[in-house]
């Protein structure tokens, strides 16, 4: 199942540890917060996201499991260019 | 005689002016009996509306655009009895479409509320409004005593804010929490007000579903263009004659909408379309449509004599100051970005024009809410548009835009 990598950026304080842990997926922005590919984490790697969740001091990163619900507003990824903000 | 029978005697508004068909000259509310007159009763539609919505290809209005039908759907499919929540917060300080259609026409508006809870099985129905908005409460207050129907309508004040409209910060507020937008998912379609699957709509798109559960799709359809049907409200501001609240037809062009302001008062340089969440153009001929960033309807006339560098920085400013502070890119980024533009505008430092680029694409989608991803929007448009004007603030300080008065409204800060 395929899986992709997300950070609570409300929980995240900006600790970056997970940057360190998890490099190939992870990257700081200019204020050390956690810039998180969007792709879905291939199996090879997912011992690594297991890690940077598991270390994170706020437990803002999680991995989450492909869903597909054809009504539902599709969650958002970093790539996306679509703009809501109100109804 | 039945309620279809006086239906059928009511003709469907024939003109561009459909939210605003029945808007008295005196500026009052038009009451429930006049509103009846003029468009007819509602008659509860089923669940049935939702497919004339997907049909009617409707998309919010409230700078989501999101197809309305397909809301409704979701909310629809979930388990547990619904809530509907009409969001006439509007808290943008450039728009005020929402504000009039609720002072003007509160019924459109509250019919399309009940509409949508009938298609969707709600009995509950919140009204919010921002909580300086005491003409509009007051219009609503009043719509609502008029109306016999067995809905439970409670009519709700928010903080003041520019996110507190954002659809979780305002389920957040109507659950008794700080208005603040929440990470989704869940979306309030999922988990909403009390934990119910939650409708929440714009004004706006609200009173577009007044009209479309009376005269159906394809009359929606006849007006606007293809891809995006049907007409719009536009919050119209700046160098024009007569600034105000305009409903046009979608795919308008800039240059029509000024012109039936009665035409710019002094030569323009650009026009922010889309508000704050939007962007800058020089081009007259741009459509006005969803897909061009139309989002809630903003329209500014901006003048040659206005400073759009100094302007875009204060913006910006307050817009960084109206983060909900909760997610780290938001607060710093915003706050950096406002300040490099600042620092340009006073011609202090180096050029940092590539820094602020490099930032807003750092900022983009690393929020719960999209305010970050908005203000990038706008300050890549800046950057874009204002590039003469930018370039002549580092080497001199200032542009040709010696007038220092406000073109664009921010509210007072909280």
């Amino acid at each position: 199942m395929t899986k992709r990598l997300f950070v609570n950026p409300i929980e995240c304080d900006g600790h970056g540890l997970c940057a360190e842990l998890f490099p190939e997926w992870i990257e700081l922005d200019d204020w050390g917060y956690p810039i998180i590919d969007p792709q879905p984490v291939p199996s090879g790697l997912e011992a690594h996201a297991r890690r940077a969740i598991k270390e994170c001091p706020k437990l803002a990163l999680r991995l989450v499991a492909e869903r597909r619900t054809p009504d539902a507003p599709r969650p958002r990824t970093r790539s996306a260019e679509g703009r809501s903000r109100r109804t | 005689m039945t309620a279809s029978a006086r239906r059928s005697q009511v003709e469907a508004p024939s003109g561009v002016a459909r939210l605003l068909a029945a808007v008295r000259s005196d500026g009052r509310a038009v009451s429930l009996h006049e509103h009846h007159v003029r468009f007819g009763p509602l008659d509860l539609p089923g669940p049935e509306l939702i497919s004339m919505l997907q049909a009617s290809a409707l998309r919010g209005r409230g700078g989501g655009s999101f197809p309305t039908g397909d809301k409704l759907a979701a909310v629809a499919g979930q388990r547990g009895r619904p809530v509907v929540v009409a969001n006439a917060t509007e808290g943008e300080p450039a728009s005020g479409k929402d504000s009039a259609l609720v002072r003007l026409v509160p019924h459109l508006v509250l019919d399309g509320a009940a509409a949508a809870a009938a298609a969707v099985g709600a009995r509950e129905i919140v009204v919010a409004v921002a909580q300086q908005a005491k003409a509009d409460r007051a219009a609503l207050a009043a719509a609502l005593k008029e109306r016999r129907d067995s809905f439970e309508w409670k009519l709700s004040s928010i903080a003041d804010g520019f996110v507190s409209g954002e659809e979780t910060a305002l389920v957040n507020a109507l659950d008794g929490r700080p208005a603040k937008p929440s990470v989704k998912p869940p979306y309030p379609f999922e988990r909403g007000v009390g934990g119910a699957p939650t409708l929440v709509q714009n004004a706006e798109t609200l009173a577009h579903i007044a009209l479309i559960a009376r005269f159906g799709a394809r009359w929606f359809r006849s007006l606007g263009i293809e891809s995006e049907p049907g007409t719009a409200l536009i919050s119209l501001s700046g160098a024009v004659a007569r600034p105000g609240i305009y409903e046009i037809e979608l795919g308008t062009r800039v240059s029509e909408l000024i012109e039936q302001a009665g035409g710019a008062t002094e030569p323009l340089a650009a026009y922010l379309v889309g508000g704050y969440f939007g962007g800058w153009t020089r081009n007259a001929q741009q459509a006005l449509t969803a897909a061009a960033g139309l989002g809630a309807g903003v329209v500014v006339a901006f003048p040659s004599t206005a400073c759009g560098v100094r302007e875009s920085a204060r913006v910006t400013r307050y817009l960084a100051d109206e983060s909900a502070g909760q997610c780290g890119p938001c607060v710093h980024g915003l706050a950096a970005l406002a300040t490099g533009l600042e620092e340009i505008a006073n011609a202090h430092g180096h050029d940092g024009r590539e820094l602020l680029a490099r930032w807003a694409r750092q900022v983009h989608a690393r929020g719960a809410c999209r305010h970050p991803d908005g203000v990038a929007r706008f300050v890549m448009s800046t950057l874009e548009i204002f590039e003469d004007e930018l370039l002549l603030h580092l080497r001199k300080g200032r542009c040709s835009g010696r007038d220092r008065r406000a073109v664009l409204p921010i509210a007072a800060t909280r």
